[in-house]
């Protein structure tokens, strides 16, 4: 009641005030809802949005968490992020670590049986250096998906990141080797010295008696790698040091230090069609090797000598006729235990195929015959004809051996049994071994020189002119020193008589003068008688014409007797 | 309570614009019509109109922003090597591991806190003003003003982002990203504030005694 009392009271004064104006309201319905309606379409649609692009979470073992990140680490495929890592934890036996991988939705398809997943970290290794922008954004898990539809969720992580992407142009073959040597996942494959591929993995064979090699030929170079291509390995440094000398072989400077495969087709005629996907090929251990052509089947056989073989080691060859045919597989000593000696059983393998055409033809031959074309059977005949093993020295300087077999002549029979296994080879003691003994037998002769005798001979032959030396010394010498001297004494007397001023050269200076006048009186007379030959019966015509000419011969004979004119 | 009259009471409308204080025309006019300020021309409520149901929406819709505000990265950090998102919570968390309690407990006050408290006092204001509660009216007038002031202030973790966007910049060295959750933060914000503006704080004093 008061209220209203208060209403009506009040009334005039809100009479006096304005009238406010009266509109028609334009919107009736209230809009406001709308606003959370929308927020809520908006929180929903994120949760739905993230709820579409969550793609599948799969698992990962690793050995070592080391560079993921949970929450942070991203699985990525092509440098394109597929996913991250959203946990991290042990395994139960804390053996390794379980990487919890949140896919994206479109990559659903790498949640298959044949998705490999590793870790990319900086990797620094002799074939060069990878992942080296992971130094400043951390590693990341690489991925590799397969052609597989069959979907998985747990997956083994692989510690080395495959050589080889799938889906890659190219083609994979298997190649076998007795050991892996220095290659590793990632050696490069060589065609002609240019990378052309990698080694993708390896594999010990199931009888762990050799190692299957898969190796990666980028395409389209793997066309090179024909039905009968040769692969080697190209790996480090080959020294060999075998019969044949020192030996050495490299590749590049890269490969020396991290190994290789290098492939070519053998020289000659060969089937160059491209090989097929996956083809099988023996992995040599040089190019030389590789290059051969092939050896066919190998045939164990086993030598027994009686010398020793100091020298001879595994894998030494084994020739025929300086042909490399084998090569020696075992050294090994024996007992004879009637002969009370060590014979070395000496076991080689030889590929009769490299003996070419010769061999097809004993083979043709033994045919003809009727025999078995066996190499033990034809064997036979060539060692009737004195084909012998002998240890000879390959090298003076290292002392290597090889196994030659040769024909001996003037070798003694020896009954060859065909059938025997293993085929055993008559051996003869080699070259070397027979000038040892020819050495051994002048050395046996020059002992025999009774050196001692001869000796004692000598010294007393020494002794006897000793002592005659010394009486030379002792008497003959003093008395050839007075001879000398007297001879000394002879030698100035006659200086004496042949100086200048001796009487001996005067009397002898006046004689020739004599003489001289003598020959000048004697020429007067010999002209006076050319002119006048009368004078020789009458004498001179003025005063004594007879007596002059027959005297004047006289005087002048006289006074070359020394009378004076 | 006294029996003051109310505006209401007296059939008088007060323009909340230019303050012109006129008769009370809502009961002839229909409801299909307005009333408005005869000098204005801005419309005439005795109270802010669905002060409730506005109230209620824009809060309901800012808890649901809230929501991704706090599940979303609101900011990438891209240093050399590292690439890192954080939520509020975790960049809180990484301030406090990191030697910055200080700017750990300001950011967590601002976008947490601050967020949060308005959400309860809103909602407690709301209802029990819708329940005609007398129960601490003058306090719940302190919260409602406590809430209006403390409102711009859940704004620094948007300005923080923007800053930081703006200024860290040296394209490989370090980087820093906005991401979507700081729309839903900011969006969180601008609702709750839009929610304690539609609210009328008279609608406090509208008791269960009175008539609305």
């Amino acid at each position: 009641m008061t209220d209203e009392n208060r209403t009506d009271r009040d009334l005039p004064e809100r009479e006096s005030l304005p009238r406010p104006v009266v509109k028609r309201r334009r919107v009736s319905v209230s809009l406001i809802w709308l606003i959370p309606v929308l927020a809520a379409v908006i929180a929903l649609s994120l949760v739905v949005n993230s709820w579409l692009q969550a793609g599948p979470e799969v698992t990962i073992s690793f050995q070592s968490a080391e560079g993921l990140d949970a929450g942070k680490t991203p699985v990525k495929y092509k440098n394109v992020v597929i996913g991250r890592v959203s946990k991290i934890r042990l395994s139960a036996d804390r053996s390794h670590v379980l990487v919890r991988v949140a896919l994206e939705k479109s990559a659903e398809g790498f949640a298959t049986r044949d998705t490999r997943f590793w870790v990319v970290r900086p990797r620094i290794g002799l074939g060069g250096v990878s992942g080296i922008d992971t130094l400043l954004s951390g590693a990341f898990i690489g991925a590799d998906v397969g052609d597989s539809k069959e979907p998985r969720d747990t997956f083994e992580g692989l510690e080395i990141p495959p050589a080889v992407n799938h889906g890659a142009p190219g083609r994979s073959f298997i190649l076998h080797s007795d050991d892996l040597g220095s290659l590793d996942i990632g050696s490069p494959v060589y065609y002609r010295r240019i990378q052309v591929g990698r080694v993708a993995s390896y594999q010990l064979d199931k009888d762990g008696k050799g190692v299957s090699l898969h190796i990666f030929v980028d395409g389209p170079n793997d066309r090179f790698v024909t039905t009968d291509s040769r692969f080697w390995n190209a790996s480090g440094v080959d020294v060999s040091i075998g019969a044949n000398g020192l030996k050495l072989n490299t590749q590049s400077l890269a490969t020396v230090l991290g190994g290789g495969v290098a492939f070519q087709d053998p020289p000659g005629p060969h089937d160059s069609t491209p090989a097929a996907e996956d083809a099988e090929y023996k992995l040599f251990s040089e190019r030389a090797l590789a290059m051969a052509p092939p050896d066919g089947e190998p045939r164990y056989m086993r030598m027994r000598f009686e010398q020793s073989v100091r020298g001879l080691a595994v894998d030494a060859p084994v020739e025929f006729l300086g042909i490399n045919i084998g090569k020696v597989v075992s050294v090994r000593l024996d007992y004879d235990e009637k002969k009370g000696r060590f014979p070395v059983v000496v076991g080689a393998v030889v590929y009769p195929q490299r003996l070419g055409s010769a061999y097809d033809k004993l083979e043709a031959l033994a045919k003809a015959r009727g025999e078995r074309a066996d190499l033990a059977q034809l064997m036979g005949p060539l060692i009737a004809h004195g084909l012998r093993a002998q240890a000879r020295t390959g090298n003076l300087l290292t002392g290597q051996l090889y196994v030659a077999l040769d024909f001996v002549p003037h070798t003694p029979k020896v009954a060859f049994d065909a059938n025997a296994t293993p085929l055993t080879i008559p051996t003869a003691p080699g070259s070397f071994d027979k000038l040892q003994e020819q050495l051994a037998g002048i050395v046996a002769k020059l002992d025999k020189i009774p050196f001692e005798s001869i000796g004692k001979h000598l010294d007393q032959t020494l002794a006897s002119l000793d002592s005659t030396l010394k009486q030379v010394n002792a008497q003959t010498l003093p008395a050839f020193r007075d001879t000398l001297e007297g001879v000394k004494r002879t030698m100035g007397t006659a200086d004496d008589a042949l100086s200048g001023d001796s009487p001996l050269q005067q009397n002898l200076n006046s004689t020739l003068q004599q003489v001289q006048r003598m020959a000048r009186s004697l020429r007067v007379l010999t002209d006076y008688l050319g002119g006048h030959p009368e004078a020789l019966i009458r004498g001179r015509a003025d005063d004594k014409p007879a007596s002059t000419p027959a005297v004047a011969p006289e005087p002048t004979v006289q006074p070359g007797q020394g009378s004076q004119p | 309570m006294n029996a003051l009259p109310r505006a209401a009471e007296l059939g008088l409308i007060g323009c909340h614009v230019c303050g012109l204080v006129c008769r009370d025309a809502h009961a002839a006019a229909g409801a299909a019509q307005v009333v408005a300020c005869p000098r204005c021309g801005v419309a005439l409520h005795r109270r802010k109109p669905a002060s409730y149901s506005r109230t209620w929406a824009l809060l309901i819709a800012a808890f649901i922003m809230y929501i991704p505000a706090n599940v979303v990265p609101i900011m990438r950090t891209a240093s050399l090597n590292d690439v890192d998102d954080n939520t509020i919570i975790s960049g809180v968390v990484e301030l406090w591991k990191n030697g910055s309690p200080d700017l750990a407990i300001i950011v967590f006050a601002a976008s947490i806190v601050v967020p949060m408290l308005k959400f309860l006092a809103l909602g407690t204001l709301l209802v029990s003003s819708r329940r005609g509660s007398n129960w601490a009216r003058q306090q719940r007038a302190g919260l409602y003003r406590l809430v209006e002031l403390v409102g711009y202030w859940s704004m620094l973790d948007v300005f923080v982002v923007s800053l930081l966007t703006a200024l860290v910049r040296f394209s490989v060295l370090s980087r820093v990203e906005p991401l979507p959750g700081v729309i839903y933060f900011g969006l969180t914000v601008v609702l709750t504030m839009l929610a304690s503006m539609s609210f009328d704080p008279r609608l406090i004093w509208d008791g269960r005694d009175t008539d609305d």
